[in-house]
């Protein structure tokens, strides 16, 4: 399976998510902004958290209109897998690939740690190696990860199983502690904490390799 | 020609930058501020001479980039 991950100029954890997909055993390729189309065969687009073009006018603002994300508009439109990580989640909401938006954290100051979050999706190819309800702690790194969107499109998120992922303890006001939403088809997530910064257990633990492996599992079965 | 465009949150959004300005000003003695809401302005040197396409092209640029329509709204003046 083939995985591409995209660097803007800003971002900072590509590498450490082009490290978590290669030892989960995806083939990795990394793709500049610049590029209008994706490499063939790629399956998954891994777009890693930072701070694209410098946060400039709105997290992820920028990056959502870069050439690369015309690519990656065509790649989710036909079924094709997505994983925003922090900064790529602002990125692909700012896309229009998932519902609502990221404002600024509700304490206004930015948040490093560890954070327990429960797997909250029943039905996720991103979560399938993690029992549902299951706890894992992952850490976050963020200025603007609080989840909002409407009551009707939050009750729909909770109807369409939708919520991959909930704070144990809400850090930063997100509606519905959500701290990672699937799209419509499923195949997109979009999550604030960082999975690629927990598959190491020398640095960081290793309850972010099940994201990779549930991926890599659910691909091959497909 | 110029444009300026105001991009606030929408009103049922909460503004906890707001807030926190709301809170600052109390402790520093300012009473009866019972609201603020804090939003930005972007200013525009245009090539167009004609307001009404100047005013649809910003229009556009507010949809695609300058406003987050999902939870901000804007508002266009040309000068």
């Amino acid at each position: 399976m083939k995985a591409a991950v995209i660097t803007f100029p800003g971002s900072n954890c590509d590498r450490d998510l082009a490290v978590a997909f290669e030892k989960a055993g995806f083939d990795v390729v990394r793709v500049w902004h610049k590029d209008s189309a994706l490499p063939h065969g790629v399956d998954v687009v891994g777009v890693p958290g930072g701070f694209s073009f410098g946060d400039y006018l709105r997290c992820g603002a920028i990056a959502a209109q870069s050439p690369i994300a015309g690519a990656l508009r065509q790649h989710a439109d036909k079924g094709g897998y997505v994983l925003g990580i922090c900064n790529g989640f602002q990125v692909i909401t700012e896309m229009g690939l998932l519902p609502g938006a990221l404002m600024r954290n509700a304490g206004l100051k930015f948040i490093c740690k560890s954070v327990d979050l429960v797997v909250a999706a029943q039905n996720s190819p991103f979560t399938s190696r993690y029992a549902t309800g299951q706890s894992i702690a992952l850490p976050v790194a963020h200025h603007d990860g609080n989840y909002t969107i409407d009551a009707q499109g939050l009750a729909r998120l909770h109807a369409e199983d939708r919520v991959a992922l909930r704070y144990a303890q809400n850090p930063n006001g997100s509606m519905g502690d959500i701290a990672g939403v699937l799209s419509e088809n499923r195949r997109v997530l979009g999550m604030m904490p960082h999975p690629e910064r927990a598959v190491d257990a020398a640095t960081g633990g290793t309850d972010g390799a099940g994201i990779f492996a549930s991926l890599l599992g659910g691909m091959a079965l497909a | 020609m110029k444009a300026r465009v105001t991009v606030m949150l929408k009103s049922g959004v909460l503004d906890v930058q707001g807030e926190a300005v709301r809170h600052a000003l109390g402790s520093l003695g300012f009473a009866g501020v019972s609201g603020v809401r804090q939003g930005k302005v972007i200013e525009l040197d245009l090539a167009e001479t004609d307001a009404a396409t100047a005013r649809a092209s910003v229009t556009a640029m507010c949809d695609k980039l300058l406003a987050n329509v999902v939870i901000e709204s804007y508002q266009i003046e040309i000068l």
